[in-house]
C-alpha cells in the first residue's frame, strides 16, 4: 500500500515537473489549457509568413510554448496572400484547424459558408480584445473571428528625394516624381488608393465610380516606375524609388534599415485592415483550435507576437506590456481623425470583382477602352483556323509523299 | 513484359497529366455554377494584345538563344571529351541556383541605382533605363532559358562525325557551304527541340515579366496567375486562357515537326 502511494507521489511529481508553469503570466488557468493532454491531438495552423513570434533573439516561441503548455501538437504552415488561402481551401485538398485571413476575405468566406462559428465560451481571453475591434463590419455579429493584428496602409517615402510635405495620396500623382513612384500590383489595393483620392468608398459597387478611379490610375501610369508588392522593400531601401504605398508595420522595418525613409498616413483616409483568427468549416480539431485562439489572445503572447511582427494590436493589455516606443508609435497607431476616415475592404459581388480584374489587366497591358469584342473574337478564330490549316496542309503533303515513295 | 514495366508511368500519366488536362477543358467550357458556356473562350479574345505580346517576346528570346547558343554548342561538340564535360558543366552551372534568385539578381543589376548603372556612372555615362522594359524581360528569358537551347543542340552536334565535315572540305566546299550544306541540315533535330524547349517555357513565364518588366509588361502567364490568385478568383477564365495557350503551343510544335519530317525525307530521297 505504502509502495503504491510513493509511486503515485512520484507520478505526481513527474507530472508537476512536465507541467512546469510558464515563466510568463497567463489569464486562463492551467486546467483550461491541459484539458486535451495525452490525447495525441494535433492542430493544423495556416498563417501568413513571418507572422508569429518564433523564438528568435530570445523572444517567446509561441508554437513551442503552446505545445508544452497544452500537449497539443502544432503543425504550422504559411501562405502569402489571402487569395492563395482562399484557393487552397476551395480546392478542398487541405484540412486546417486555424486560419488567419484578412477582413474582406473573412466576409467572403462567411458569405460562402466556409467558416465555422466559434464558441466564445471556450475563448475566455476574448474579453481582452478592445471593444473597437468587436463586431467589425466584416463579421457584424462577431460569430466567426477573433482579431489578431491590425494595421493601415500609408505612404513610405525617401526624405532625401521628396521635398514636399507628404500627407495626401496626391503625392503619388505628382509629376515631379515621375519614374520614382511605385504602386501596388494588386488590383484592389491600387484601386483603393485612387478611390480614396477621389473621396469614394473602397466598397462601392457603383461602376461609374470604379471607372473614374481607374481613369485616375491610367493618368498615373506614365509616372509609375513599377507595379510591385514585396519588391517595394528592396526598391525603397536601396533608394531606387522615392515614394510608395505600403503597410505601416512593414514601413517600420524599412525605416529601421534605411533611416532616410519616412512614413505618412494620408489625410483622405486609408485602408485599415484586420487579420483575424478563424476556424474553417470541417476542421478536424475544433475544440483544440479554440485553445490556440485563446492562447493568442493572452496579453503576454499577443505582445510577443506584435513585437515580432511590427503590426498593431487590438489588445490594450498587450500594448501596455510592450516597449513604449513601439506601443506609442504614430506609424502603428495613427491619429483618430485619420482612422475615422479609414475603411475596411469588404467582399465585393463576383461580377464587380470580375470587372475590376478586367479593367486592371487593361490598365497594365496598356489597352485603351473601346476594343470591340467581336472583332477580337473573329481575329482569334481566324488565326487559329489559318494555323490549323497550315499544319493540316503539311501533314497531308507528307502523307502524299509517303504514298508516292511507297509506289516507287 | 514490356507493358508491365510501362504501367507505373502510364498510371502516372493518367492521374497527373490526362486528368488535369481534362479538368482544364471542363473548367474552360463551364461557368462557376458548372453550366456549359462558351463565354470564357469568347472573353479570352479581349486579352489578345497580351497574348500577342507574349508570343512576340518569347519568339525574340528564342531567336536570341538560338543565335547565341548555336555556335557555342558547335564549338563545345568539337572539343575533346574532358573539355566537353567541363564546358557543359559551365553551361549548366547557373541552373543549380534557384530560378527566382537568378531573376531577383538581375533586378538589382539593372535598376537605375543598380550595379551596372553605378559602374557606368564612374565613367560619366547613364543612368540608362534598363529595368521595367520589354528588353529586360527578354534578357531575363534569354538568361534563364539558354541552357535549354545549348544542351539539345550539343547532344545532336556531338554525333556529327568529323569525317563528314572533312569530306565536304575535300570535295571543295568552302566554310560557308560546310555550314549551310552539312552542319545545319544534320543539326536540324537539335534546333527543333532546342527551339521548342525555349519557346514553350518562355511564352508561359510569369515571374520574369513581373520582376523585370515592372508589372506593366503583362504576359499570358501573368494573366493566368491573376485569374487564380487575383482578386476575382475566376478559374474558368483562367482555364480558358490556359487552353488557348496549349492550343497555341501545339500548333507551333506541330508546324515545326512537320517541317522537320519533310526535310528528313528530302534528305533520304537524295
Amino acid at each position: 500500500m505504502k509502495k503504491k502511494i510513493t509511486s503515485v507521489a512520484i507520478c505526481a511529481a513527474v507530472a508537476a515537473c512536465s507541467l512546469a508553469a510558464p515563466v510568463y503570466a497567463l489569464d486562463s488557468s492551467e486546467e483550461y489549457y491541459r484539458q486535451y493532454q495525452d490525447q495525441g491531438i494535433s492542430i493544423n495552423v495556416y498563417n501568413w509568413g513571418e507572422y508569429i513570434s518564433d523564438g528568435s533573439e530570445g523572444a517567446l516561441d509561441v508554437n513551442k510554448e503552446f505545445e508544452e503548455l497544452t500537449d497539443i501538437k502544432v503543425v504550422y504552415s504559411t501562405f502569402a496572400t489571402n487569395e492563395e488561402l482562399y484557393a487552397k481551401l476551395q480546392s478542398g485538398a487541405v484540412n486546417y484547424d486555424i486560419i488567419i485571413p484578412s477582413d474582406y476575405m473573412i466576409a467572403r468566406m462567411i458569405r460562402e459558408d466556409m467558416l465555422e462559428k466559434l464558441d466564445y465560451d471556450r475563448i475566455p481571453a476574448f474579453a481582452n480584445i478592445d471593444n473597437d475591434y468587436k463586431n467589425p463590419e466584416y463579421d457584424p455579429a462577431n460569430e466567426y473571428s477573433v482579431p489578431y493584428t491590425w494595421g493601415t496602409v500609408g505612404i513610405i517615402y525617401n526624405t532625401t528625394m521628396v521635398e514636399d510635405t507628404v500627407d495626401s495620396w496626391d503625392i503619388l500623382w505628382n509629376e515631379k516624381y515621375s519614374g520614382n513612384i511605385l504602386m501596388f500590383s494588386n488590383p484592389r489595393d491600387a484601386l483603393g488608393i485612387a478611390q480614396k483620392k477621389l473621396g469614394y468608398s473602397f466598397n462601392t459597387t457603383n461602376m461609374a465610380e470604379i471607372e473614374s478611379a481607374f481613369e485616375q490610375l491610367r493618368l498615373q501610369k506614365p509616372l509609375v516606375q513599377a507595379y510591385v508588392m514585396d519588391e517595394i522593400f528592396d526598391k525603397m531601401q536601396s533608394g531606387e524609388a522615392a515614394i510608395a504605398p505600403y503597410y505601416a508595420g512593414d514601413a517600420i522595418t524599412m525605416i529601421a534599415d534605411n533611416p532616410d525613409l519616412a512614413f505618412a498616413s494620408p489625410k483622405e483616409g486609408t485602408n485599415r485592415f484586420v487579420d483575424a483568427i478563424c476556424i474553417p468549416k470541417g476542421a478536424a480539431n475544433k475544440e483544440a483550435a479554440h485553445l490556440y485562439i485563446n492562447y493568442l489572445c493572452e496579453p503576454e503572447v499577443a505582445a510577443a507576437n506584435i513585437e515580432y511582427i511590427g503590426y498593431s494590436t487590438p489588445i490594450s493589455a498587450a500594448r501596455e506590456l510592450m516597449d513604449p516606443e513601439m506601443a506609442n508609435s504614430p506609424i502603428s497607431y495613427p491619429a483618430d481623425e485619420i482612422m475615422e476616415k479609414s475603411e475596411f475592404f469588404l467582399a465585393l459581388p463576383d461580377d464587380v470583382n470580375v470587372e475590376i480584374d478586367r479593367l486592371w489587366t487593361d490598365l497594365l497591358s496598356g489597352k485603351t477602352e473601346g476594343n470591340s469584342n467581336i472583332t477580337g473574337t473573329i481575329v482569334t478564330v481566324l488565326v487559329i483556323v489559318v494555323a490549323a490549316a497550315a499544319v493540316m496542309f503539311f501533314l497531308v503533303q507528307k502523307k502524299r509523299r509517303e504514298a508516292s515513295s511507297e509506289e516507287e | 513484359m514490356k507493358k508491365a514495366t510501362a504501367f507505373p508511368y502510364l498510371l502516372w500519366m493518367a492521374v497527373f497529366i490526362i486528368v488535369p488536362l481534362g479538368l482544364i477543358v471542363l473548367f474552360a467550357v463551364t461557368d462557376s455554377s458548372g453550366r456549359f458556356t462558351l463565354n470564357n473562350i469568347m472573353q479570352v479574345s479581349s486579352y489578345l494584345g497580351v497574348i500577342w505580346k507574349s508570343v512576340k517576346l518569347a519568339a525574340v528570346s528564342t531567336a536570341i538563344c538560338l543565335v547565341l547558343g548555336y555556335p557555342l554548342a558547335y564549338i563545345i561538340s568539337r572539343k575533346t571529351g574532358s573539355q566537353q564535360r567541363t564546358m557543359i558543366m559551365l553551361v549548366m552551372l547557373p541552373m543549380w541556383m534557384n530560378f527566382l534568385l537568378r531573376t531577383y539578381a538581375w533586378m538589382t543589376l539593372l535598376e537605375n541605382t543598380g550595379l551596372i548603372n553605378r559602374v557606368l556612372g564612374w565613367f560619366g555615362l547613364g543612368p540608362y533605363q534598363m529595368i521595367n522594359t520589354q528588353g529586360a524581360v527578354v534578357l531575363g528569358m534569354v538568361y534563364n532559358y539558354i541552357p535549354y537551347m545549348i544542351l539539345p543542340l550539343y547532344s545532336i552536334m556531338v554525333k556529327i562525325d568529323e569525317k563528314v565535315i572533312e569530306a565536304a572540305q575535300d570535295l571543295g566546299a568552302n566554310p560557308f557551304m560546310v555550314i549551310t550544306k552539312v552542319i545545319l541540315p544534320l543539326s536540324k533535330p537539335g534546333i527543333i527541340s532546342g527551339v521548342t524547349m525555349v519557346f514553350v517555357p518562355a511564352v508561359s513565364t510569369f515571374i520574369i515579366s513581373k520582376m523585370l518588366g515592372g508589372g506593366s509588361n503583362l504576359m499570358i502567364g501573368d494573366l493566368i496567375d491573376l485569374q487564380f490568385l487575383g482578386n476575382a478568383y475566376n478559374p474558368n477564365l483562367g482555364s480558358a486562357i490556359s487552353l488557348l495557350l496549349m492550343v497555341l503551343i501545339l500548333i507551333c510544335m506541330g508546324a515545326m515537326n512537320s517541317m522537320d519530317e519533310e526535310q528528313m525525307e528530302e534528305g533520304l530521297l537524295l
